[in-house]
């Protein structure tokens, strides 16, 4: 959980990212500030095209071209991630953080077994490390997950979906990391299997001390997992706060229309109220809330200036209707 | 309320290549898909067929309305046994059973304008004249929410969102005014925003149109909120099958009370005591003896995997295939 006596572990400071295409500029990210504590669990949900993953990824600094930061910082333990030269990154990347992707196939080489993996993984940072080490790391780690380690002989069509994404897991640990960044790591997933990795992800938490970004479109799991709770909406951060604040009372009003369209299994539910209309498409600068289009309360003002992330007593939020405060 | 589509033990296999030493044992090998599988579907009812990826639900709807063919087994619609139809009989009652499939996108023809494709089965079943057709459909453009219809029609599938695009396969699935609809996964794709518009609107339109559907979904809460009845699939049978408040209020089946365990709520302040089963759905080309899921059944006996369990009434409409009942 957040402390301020706690030091962030990683602080992005008025991050942007731009993406300069033939009809203007996409910003993909827009001023986004954001740290994150050590041992918490950060969940960033947000429609598709909310820049939710684009946020992870520049934590690594691996967006694709023509993507770049813009401005901002992204410091880890008080260095700029963004100022470091491709050497430091590829130290740092798996080491220090390491991310878990939506597809565990793709994640995978076909052409490598288990155990090739979990060599290349460790040698890439560690080229001393000999083979016998390697697979003696890899088998402990694998007792963690829960398989078997004769499973290491194996390649990944040989896997079943849930066991490959749990490879992937043991194989972004395996250098015991402090940050652990999951873009989606149950959409691939069957509900029986999700739940099962959602447990493991938790266990592992614990076990490793890690501190996680969790991206997910899935409320669901991201209330079973995390701290506290980033909705992104159009590129930018629109509310911040613990997951009990969220879910009792959402501030923003997409972060209320979010709420309000999934279904629960546990309430009888006669009318799910949808939010009508789909993200902006985020080229050019932006002159007006980007959920102004689509809000129910929106006003004037809404229109016509972009509304500032502003701290209500722990929490925060981008909306003019709290200007008077909430 | 009279009885729609009735299906009788349908069964689908479908041969696979197998490895170099059961060909030379001459072993057939086929994945049982399907594996007798029989329910009705009343008139304007939703029926829901709920499990993991690989249970068999969508090739059971792919089996109702023919896009593949049985192995064996029957199905009626409005009491005539379709499955003794000539291909161009049965083409005729197409108009009256279609599909929407789950990804919106790869179901349209890029080269094809929002017009043309929603057009496109009128133009099949010669329904309406050239003049009459555009009428028709702006007409169903207007039912399934893609306004301004005029503005859209010339539209392609490239400048549409995905919520439009969902609606353009609605549209395209209804404008030969069918009475039956498999609905396969539709919104499994889709943003939450857009799933929710996407459900809302499939209620109003069975409403409106007096539709009859069959629902697959692999997600629970959805098929709550759209679905009268449930029918829960595993390696190609249905193990439980009743109506959704009875299955949510009295689940009998152990791998139904699994489903409904591993369903993420959206509340932190709901903890579940799960217990999971172990592994996943394994492979249907060598399904386990027995009751399917006795592999991964906390409830297994060593009776389990003899003989398969019949659906037996539990409750008065609610059937259910296990030994425990």
């Amino acid at each position: 959980m957040p402390d301020s006596a706690n030091e962030p572990i990683l602080d992005i400071r008025d991050l942007s990212i731009i993406y300069p295409i033939s009809i203007g500029t996409v910003h993909a990210v827009q001023d986004v500030t954001l740290s994150l504590y050590k041992g918490e669990v950060l969940g960033i949900v947000g429609e598709s095209g909310c820049g939710k993953s684009t946020l992870g990824l520049s934590i690594l600094k691996l967006m694709k071209p023509p993507g770049r930061i813009s401005s901002g910082s992204i410091l880890y333990k008080g260095t700029d991630i963004l100022g470091m030269d491709d050497r430091a990154l590829l130290d740092m990347r798996g080491r220090n953080i390491a991310m878990i992707f939506q597809n565990p196939l793709t994640s995978l080489d076909p052409l490598m077994s288990v155990e090739r993996h979990f060599i290349e993984a460790i040698q890439v940072h560690e080229p001393h490390t000999g083979v016998a080490e390697c697979i003696e790391r890899a088998k402990k780690i694998l007792s963690d997950l829960g398989i078997e380690g004769n499973r290491l002989k194996e390649y990944p069509y040989q896997l079943s979906g849930g066991m490959r994404q749990r490879i992937m897991i043991g194989l972004a640990l395996i250098l015991h990391p402090d940050i652990l960044l999951a873009d989606e790591p149950t959409t691939a997933l069957d509900v029986i299997v999700e739940a099962g990795f959602t447990e493991l992800l938790i266990r592992l938490h614990e076990l490793y001390s890690l501190t996680v970004v969790l991206i997910s479109h899935n409320l669901g799991l991201v209330a079973q997992m995390a701290d506290r709770i980033a909705v992104m909406y159009g590129g930018r951060l629109v509310e911040l706060a613990t997951v009990n604040q969220i879910f009792e009372k959402p501030l923003h009003p997409y972060t209320q229309g979010l709420m309000n369209c999934v279904p629960n299994i546990l309430l009888e539910q006669k009318e799910l109220n949808a939010m009508p209309g789909s993200p902006p498409d985020l080229v050019g600068e932006p002159k007006s809330c980007p959920f102004a289009p689509r809000c129910p309360k929106a006003m004037d003002i809404c229109r016509s200036r972009v509304p500032p992330l502003k701290d209500y007593g722990g929490r925060q939020t981008a909306c003019w209707l709290y200007e008077g405060g909430v | 309320m009279a009885t729609l589509i009735r299906a009788e033990h349908l069964v689908k296999n479908f041969p696979v290549k197998g490895n170099l030493v059961d060909s030379f044992t001459k072993k057939r090998l086929a994945v049982h898909a399907v594996d007798d599988v029989s329910f009705d579907i009343a008139e304007g009812e939703v029926l829901g067929l709920a499990g993991e990826s690989g249970s068999g639900k969508s090739t059971t709807g792919r089996l109702l309305i023919r896009l593949i063919e049985l192995t064996s087994g029957r199905v009626d619609y409005r009491g005539d046994d379709i499955t003794t139809y000539s291909t161009r009989e049965f083409e005729a009652l197409r108009e009256k059973m279609q599909i929407v499939f789950q990804d919106p996108v790869s179901s349209l023809s890029p080269r094809m304008s929002v017009g043309e494709a929603i057009g496109h089965p009128l133009l099949i079943h010669k329904m309406g004249s050239r003049r009459e057709r555009p009428g028709m459909v702006l007409d169903i453009m207007n039912k399934v929410g893609l306004a301004p219809a005029e503005y859209l029609y010339r539209k392609y599938p490239h400048q549409l969102s995905g919520g439009q695009s969902q609606r353009v396969v609605l549209a395209r699935a209804l404008v030969t005014r069918p009475d039956f609809l498999v609905a396969d996964e539709p919104i499994a794709m889709a943003d939450v925003s857009v799933r929710a518009l996407i459900m809302q609107l499939m209620r109003d339109l069975k409403e409106e149109m007096g539709l009859t559907y069959l629902f697959i979904t692999h997600d629970l809460a959805t098929a709550k909120y759209l679905c009268d009845r449930i029918a829960i699939m595993y390696l190609g049978r249905i193990v439980e099958i009743t109506a959704k408040d009875e299955l949510f209020s009295h689940p009998h089946h152990p791998y139904t009370k699994a489903l409904l365990d591993a369903v993420p709520v959206p509340d932190p302040r709901v903890s579940k005591e799960r217990d999971l089963p172990a592994g996943e759905i394994p492979s249907a080309i060598r399904p386990p003896s027995g009751c399917h899921f006795h592999p991964r059944c906390r409830f297994a006996m060593p009776a389990c995997s003899e003989g398969r369990p019949p659906l037996k009434e539990v409750a008065p409409g609610h059937f259910s295939a296990c030994i425990l009942d």
